[in-house]
């Protein structure tokens, strides 16, 4: 797939501009060299690793890179003498993060499992019942995709002070943004995914006298299935900013956005970071779990086959 | 589908309207119509939303103009249900649910009226300006989305000509799409406050961050999209690589770049937006959002959400147009 040069001449010439620099920059100052030869090592074993196209190069050089990035990230902070207030080592986050596990694992239940997950079901099975009646009628699914395409691409996060403002402090009002932020990318896709059959498909339902149930659960909604997840993905990290921000608008003494805004507030940002990586691990389980059930159920669209 | 048919077989074709003026009748009837009737019944049910959402004040002020309200004790009525409250009262719910000055649900027309005495009416330098307010997180927006577009693209010309970024640095740009980075936001706000930054750079920086993932990934799959046969001619050709690059992959690039466009910049902005409420900013939609949140000034809460809408409906519009008229010249356009 990609262009990568195979010949010796760029990687010789590189070497040649690399190496004069870092004997330049441990001149000036040795704290940058040293930072510097940590990256050009990285990045040389990476580029050794690369040409290798096994299963296990292609998962360590990704790996190799982020451990890199962590190891520069220490390593700068720690010989800049970089005030924690501005940047924490990653040592310190993850000391952080193992000090405060209870705190943050009601931070999580509060604002993932409480305000998302709950937001994002009732969300996705209002917009999934929604698609459904307007796919039934034309003239509905006319008016409505353009609406609905109008308001996917809008700021809905806004609607975050009113919707604490109705609902509360506590997690229902997290939920009732996500609902709000997910429903139209929802509806759209899964729309789109019921008119995305064949007319020839169509047309064999129709020679076996299938009634609009049968068509719709034989074929119509197997085939909007790659459109629906599509949506679904989509869907799972527009709940968790949901959740988070309308926190900052809000919330009881628990929960990942309060924790930010009050952690910033106390410039204790090991604990902001803590926060975030709690955030980002929640978002990557949420996406990967729906992405493995989207391979279970679509393993006959060609991106899931060989 | 109609566009196909309206020419020759439209209603009005050889009546003396040319092919084209008919095509757009026949488009809006295909969709005006049903837009039309779907936006009409959405503020329908808004109005009646209104009544049993301010019903509790309603009948507060009506109680405390003497009028006779049910039930009559106040420790009664705050028990009940909104709708309730509208059902027992309905005269006074409904002739009281429109002119509230802080609504729980603003009528339309009250949210237009402070659109427009907010933007027509005053100066657009001042405060109390809505255009203001825009232009503040606008400006935040719009460097952002132009610094994180900028790099986004290098990034993935880098990403597609070499092999290590491709391995290394691609895979995390995928996964970073499925976290919240917005959660960052409020940190690199006080963080650069602390360090002397303020004003519009730390939002910008904010949308650069979100418009820029969105961009490296469709600009790698778009850079990636000639296939093998057009590369193969082009080798034919004995042409360079740079050569190779401008003309055929930066072109063959086009649609998912600007596919990738309108999502950086409506993330842009909700990153700009996000980034104005943890500061207290002074200016901007979401320092208005935060601020009318604070003093329960809903219509000034519902008037900042429409005005940040009509912002993002217009860059993702202006976008758009930009689009179609590349992709016409370049004979793109399917």
């Amino acid at each position: 797939m990609s262009v990568a040069g195979t010949s010796t001449g760029p990687r010789m010439r590189a070497a040649f501009i690399a190496l004069p620099l870092l004997v330049l920059a441990t001149v000036v100052n040795w704290r940058l060299g040293l930072v510097l030869a940590v990256w050009v090592l990285g990045w040389w074993v990476n580029a050794r690793l690369a040409r290798l196209d096994t299963r296990a190069a292609r998962l360590a050089v990704p790996m190799l890179f982020g451990v890199t990035l962590l190891i520069l990230w220490e390593m700068t902070v720690r010989l800049f003498g970089v005030p924690g207030v501005i940047l924490p080592a990653p040592s310190a986050i993850g000391a952080a993060f193992v000090a405060n596990g209870p705190t943050l694992w009601g931070d999580f239940v509060q604002t993932v499992v409480k305000g998302a997950l709950s937001g994002y079901v009732i969300g996705c099975v209002a917009a999934f019942a929604f698609a459904l009646l307007v796919d039934r009628f034309d003239f509905l699914k006319r008016g409505l995709l353009p609406v609905g395409n109008f308001m996917a691409a809008l700021p809905i996060v806004g609607t975050a002070p009113i919707l604490v403002m109705w609902f509360g402090f506590d997690w229902e009002s997290k939920a009732a943004v996500v609902v709000v932020m997910i429903f139209f990318v929802v509806l759209v896709n899964t729309v789109a995914g019921l008119a995305d059959t064949q007319p020839m498909q169509r047309d064999l339902m129709r020679t076996y006298g299938a009634s609009y149930w049968q068509s719709l659960l034989k074929l119509r909604l197997p085939s909007a299935m790659p459109f629906v997840f599509n949506g679904l993905k989509i869907a799972t990290t527009l709940a968790l900013v949901g959740a988070i921000v309308a926190e900052f608008f809000g919330s009881p003494v628990q929960g990942v956005g309060f924790r930010i805004s009050v952690s910033v507030g106390q410039l204790a940002l090991d604990m902001v970071w803590a926060e975030i990586v709690v955030a980002a691990l929640a978002g990557s389980a949420f996406y990967g779990i729906i992405a493995a059930i989207e391979n279970r159920v679509t393993f006959w669209h060609p991106s899931n086959r060989g | 589908m109609s566009e196909t048919t309206a020419p020759i077989a439209g209603h009005s074709a050889g009546i003396g309207r040319s092919a084209r003026i008919s095509r757009q009748v026949a488009r809006m009837r295909h969709t005006g119509l049903p837009v039309l009737t779907i936006v009409t019944a959405l503020l329908a049910i808004w109005y009646l939303a209104c009544v049993p959402m301010n019903a509790a004040q309603s009948v507060l002020s009506a109680a405390r103009a003497d009028v006779v309200v049910r039930p009559e004790s106040p420790r009664d009525r705050r028990e009940m249900s909104g709708l309730a409250l509208a059902v027992l009262n309905p005269g006074v719910s409904i002739t009281r649910a429109f002119t509230q000055d802080r609504p729980r649900l603003p009528a339309p027309h009250q949210v237009a009226t402070e659109l427009w005495a907010t933007t027509a009416m005053v100066a657009p330098t001042s405060n109390k300006s809505l255009i203001y307010h825009a232009w503040v997180t606008f400006s935040a927006t719009l460097t952002g989305f132009v610094i994180g577009t900028v790099l986004g693209i290098l990034l993935a010309v880098g990403i597609v000509h070499s092999r290590v970024m491709d391995r290394s640095i691609l895979p995390w740009a995928i996964v970073s799409q499925t976290v919240p980075i917005i959660a960052i936001a409020p940190m690199i706000i006080v963080v650069l406050y602390s360090i002397g930054v303020q004003g519009l750079l730390p939002k910008a920086i904010i949308s650069a961050y979100l418009s820029f993932f969105p961009v490296v990934v469709g600009m790698v799959k778009g850079l990636r999209s000639p296939d093998a046969m057009q590369l193969d001619l082009l080798r034919t050709y004995a042409a360079s690589g740079s050569k190779t690059f401008f003309k055929l992959r930066l072109p063959a690039s086009t649609p998912y770049l600007f596919a990738s466009l309108k999502i950086g910049i409506a993330a842009s902005l909700v990153g700009a937006i996000v980034g104005e409420l943890p500061t207290g900013a002074v200016a901007g939609l979401g320092a208005r959002l935060l601020a009318g949140s604070y003093y329960g000034q809903t219509v000034q809460i519902w008037s900042a959400l429409f005005a940040a809408a009509i912002l993002a409906a217009l860059a993702v519009g202006v976008i758009g147009v930009i689009e179609r008229a590349a992709l016409n010249r370049m004979g793109l356009r399917r």
